[in-house]
């Protein structure tokens, strides 16, 4: 049980940073693109494709942190401070993104609601890149805290993964309007959308080549044999998924781009896993070392069976409730 | 220059969480209202009650984005800045955090979809049940939160090995001495706090001859609840001071500035506690008053600060004027509760212009209440972050002091933008009236709205499109 525990919690958290990063993923990409569209007419409509899910969204990203306080508190011990900055950074971004949807209705003047969504949006997905890329290249620990400077995160590899993950974040955001707007903001939606698939492409290659070329630990893990013959299809899956994507969106296809999109998420999600794993705080502490008392992590278990197919069936709800496309000039208030 | 980085992350958690805290006291209590409005409308189908209803809603978006974004700006500080608190109490607190998340934030976060973006697209019954289910998550969320931050005062159910907390028993740990004195006096300061804001936006109304009728039905219910709300205010609070000096006594003795503890204490109306000399100066007091009070006996002893060593004192004087604030703004309640509550009976509440004067310009109080009242019991529990069990200054991440200023003055700053603008925002919507700009929206809907409504939502439902 003490063995199975933390891994059950760390599925469980992949899951919640799972839904985090597609769910406000693609409503911080409708943000990204924000000073693409033409006019307030369609700023108003790419807003109110998100308008009643964006709270929800972002609610994952608390459950993602609450849960690695939950379940691995040493690690969050470790982590936040490590990234003192960029979470900071992120913190106040989703801050001025978030009153942006409150005030920009209510407010006569919009443009400068508008740069703070932009502005938000785009330095929240680039902080969490950051964050991202820091802990692939692992964090130095000493007695159970972090033991590194302030800007220890700053690498060039950490800004390539901060605008791999806005450009991916801007292709959910296209997908998303192309499925859920139509008129002008959907056209330009489906052109963009092939510009970010080749840029998300590109950086896909890139932080798969220095990942392994850069840690050893991840090269043993991909190129050792016998784990390579289990992991080859899954580069190759990833070039069909996005070959599937291309097509679609040259067809005219609707809702499978964004479906795609999900799918060349979740395998560059499984790719990290896979070079990581059990490690929470690369390269020194894993799932087991930085795990909750088994007592804690059972109760919140309980709970999280109980609660999350609730959660998970007002989430459906709301969806459900807000289907369809959005026009322009429709409101819903 | 030096930085104490202790005192920076406190500082900063205090300007952060002081910042939130004002949101969640405005939003719990005008959930609540905005649910009752949505169950009257219902009741008799006066659109009356569907223009107030819908006209609040506007002013909960707001001041619930604000809440969100900055409370989820705190979640995440407990990691940055207080990293050895969670490493020592994560067993514990963690779950309550998480149960937090996982049982209000997304009920309340899906629901308030529903509640801004659903009028059209929903049967008014659904419409009007997801304002309740709206009020009952932030109820549950204050439940959540406020079980871990008692804990903190009051921790129970647990046992310390190598300087961290194991969890022994789930219920002790949630229903600690504590809790249920700190959830009912914060939940019903948050129904206070909306209720004054209520009555001033219906003095305000009346006042200025516009939107009469709304305005009467803001002060009549608004009355209606302090009238009850603030005397058992009063008695909670007294409860829990009384509980308080069974667990904290020395918290109790900085919030009476009361040093020696072999006399009996009086009440002190005002003093300049002096922490050096160990005695207070400028007294002015009833003789034995917090004896009286806080032992029901003219010459009842308990402990003063001189009895712990000054290192185990908590800040005498942020303790003992925040607390005299809350309980000025406590009194003051009462007796404007009940004022209105007289001229309503005599039936001149709406013709006392002077009491609607005053009345206009109270919305902010309970805010301040609110706010004090966290001083006291944060800065009373003080030098522990957790009571007897971690010392604040052990519980800090080791990062360096710079850092801390420079996203203090970030949030300062940041925070300083949001918050003026809300107001802002706010205060146009409430000049702007339930009617709003969108006066050809209101007009539809004054037409039959429950008719119209009912049909919108039957639609929708059925048809399934949203377009
Ligand atoms: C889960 C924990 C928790 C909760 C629910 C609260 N607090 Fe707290 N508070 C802390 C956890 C904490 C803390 C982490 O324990 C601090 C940080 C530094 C300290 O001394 O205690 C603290 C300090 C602190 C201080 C500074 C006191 C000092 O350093 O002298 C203030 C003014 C407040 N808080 C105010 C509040 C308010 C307005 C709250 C209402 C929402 C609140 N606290 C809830
Ligand atoms: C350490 C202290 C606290 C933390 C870490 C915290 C955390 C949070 C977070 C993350 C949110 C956003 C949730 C969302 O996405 O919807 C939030 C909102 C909220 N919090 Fe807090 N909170 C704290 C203190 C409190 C206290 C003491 C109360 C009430 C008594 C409270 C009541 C609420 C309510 C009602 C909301 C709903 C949104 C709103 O209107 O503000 N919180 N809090
Ligand atoms: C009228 C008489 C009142 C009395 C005797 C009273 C008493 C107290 C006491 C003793 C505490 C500290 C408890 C502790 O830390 O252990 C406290 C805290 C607090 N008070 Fe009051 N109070 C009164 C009125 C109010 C009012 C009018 C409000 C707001 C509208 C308010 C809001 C709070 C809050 C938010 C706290 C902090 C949370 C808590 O510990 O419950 N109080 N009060």
């Amino acid at each position: 049980m003490e063995w199975y525990l933390p891994l059950i919690w760390a599925a469980v958290i992949g899951t919640a940073v799972a839904m985090y990063v597609i769910l406000d993923g693609f409503d911080l990409g409708i943000g990204i693109l924000f000073p693409f569209a033409h006019g307030e007419g369609e700023l108003d409509q790419m807003m109110r494709s998100i308008a009643p899910f964006w709270d929800g969204n972002e609610t994952w990203l608390v459950l993602g942190g609450a849960g690695l306080f939950v379940a691995f508190p040493r690690a969050y011990a470790v982590v936040m401070p490590a990234f003192y900055l960029p979470v900071i950074v992120m913190l106040l971004a989703l801050v001025f993104r978030g009153i942006a949807f409150e005030f920009r209705t209510v407010s006569h003047s919009k443009t400068w609601w508008n740069v703070a969504f932009t502005t938000g949006s785009t330095l929240a997905g680039f902080s969490q890149g950051v964050i991202l890329g820091g802990l692939i290249e692992g964090i130095p620990v000493r007695n159970g805290g972090f033991a590194g400077g302030p800007f220890h995160w700053a690498t060039p590899f950490a800004f390539v993964c901060g605008l791999a993950l806005v450009a991916g974040y801007a292709l959910l955001g296209a997908t998303w309007l192309v499925m859920k707007t139509e008129g002008p903001v959907a056209d330009r939606a489906r052109a963009q959308a092939k510009v970010l698939l080749l840029a998300v492409l590109g950086f896909m290659a890139v932080v798969s080549l220095w990942t392994p070329l850069a840690e050893p630990r991840i090269a043993a893990r991909w190129f050792s044999l016998p784990n390579f013959y289990f992991l080859w299809p899954v580069p190759v899956v990833t070039a069909l998924v996005a070959f599937l994507l291309w097509r679609w969106l040259e067809k005219g296809r609707d809702i499978p781009p964004f479906l795609a999109t999900i799918a060349l998420f979740m395998l560059g999600y499984l790719g990290l896993v896979i070079s990581n794993f059990p490690y929470l705080v690369p390269p020194t502490l894993t799932v087991w070392d930085t795990a909750a008392a088994p007592a804690s992590q059972i109760f919140m278990l309980l709970g999280t069976l109980l609660l999350l197919p609730f959660v998970l069936g007002y989430v459906v709800f709301i969806y459900w409730l807000f289907r369809g496309k959005v026009r322009v000039g429709e409101s819903y208030h | 220059m030096e930085f104490d980085p202790v005192l920076l992350a406190r500082l900063q958690f205090a300007f952060t969480i002081i910042f939130h805290i004002i949101f969640p006291s405005f939003t719990i209590g005008l959930s609540a209202y905005i649910a009752t409005l949505g169950a009257v409308w219902l009741k008799t189908g006066n659109d009356r009650f569907q223009l107030l209803m819908r006209f609040w809603t506007k002013i909960f978006a707001v001041s619930f984005g604000m809440g969100v974004v900055s409370g989820i700006v705190l979640s995440y500080q407990i990691g940055t800045n207080w990293s050895r608190f969670s490493v020592a109490t994560g067993n514990v607190l963690g779950p309550l955090l998480g149960y937090e998340v996982l049982a209000a934030f997304f009920l309340e976060a899906t629901f308030l979809g529903v509640l801004l973006f659903g009028f059209k697209k929903v049967p008014p019954w659904l419409y009007v049940l997801s304002a309740v289910v709206v009020a009952i998550g932030t109820a549950i969320s204050a439940f959540w939160i406020l079980a871990a931050n008692s804990w903190m005062q009051t921790p129970a159910g647990f046992e310390m090995k190598d300087g961290v907390a194991f969890p022994l028993d789930w219920l002790t740990i949630i229903f600690n001495p504590s809790f249920p004195y700190r959830f009912a006096h914060m939940l019903n300061a948050a129904y206070l706090t909306t209720g004054f804001v209520v009555l001033a936006v219906g003095a305000r109304y009346v006042l200025g001859g516009k939107y009469i009728e709304e305005g009467r039905n803001m002060l009549r219910m608004a009355i209606g609840l302090t009238a009850i709300l603030a005397p058992l205010q009063l008695i909670l609070g007294d409860q829990h001071g009384l509980n308080t000096l069974h667990h904290q006594p020395i918290k109790i003795a900085a919030i009476e500035a009361h040093w020696d503890g072999s006399k009996p204490a009086d009440f002190h109306i005002f003093a300049w506690p002096d922490e050096k000399a160990g005695a207070n100066h400028l007294e002015l007091s009833i003789p034995k008053g917090a004896s009286l009070i806080l032992t029901h006996k003219m010459n009842g002893l308990f402990p003063g600060l001189l009895s712990v060593p000054e290192n185990e004192r908590p800040p005498v004087k942020t303790v003992f004027f925040a607390f005299r604030i809350m309980l000025g703004l406590g009194f003051f309640m009462i007796a404007a509760a009940l004022l209105g509550a007289f001229f309503w009976w005599r039936g001149a509440l709406f013709e006392t212009r002077w009491y609607l004067l005053v009345m206009a310009q109270c919305w902010w109080i309970g805010f301040v209440a609110v706010i004090s009242g966290w001083v006291v019991t944060e800065s009373g529990r003080q030098p522990w972050i957790v009571h007897h069990i971690l010392r604040t200054a052990d519980a800090t991440s080791t990062v360096p002091g710079a850092t801390i200023a420079g996203t203090l003055a970030l949030f300062v700053i940041a925070y300083g933008i949001v918050f003026w603008f809300g107001i802002y925002y706010i205060n146009r919507l409430i000049a702007q009236g339930p009617r709003g700009p969108s006066s050809e929206e209101a007009g539809r809907f004054s037409r039959s709205p429950l008719a119209a409504a009912r049909d919108e939502g039957r639609d929708a439902l059925n048809k399934g499109s949203s377009a």
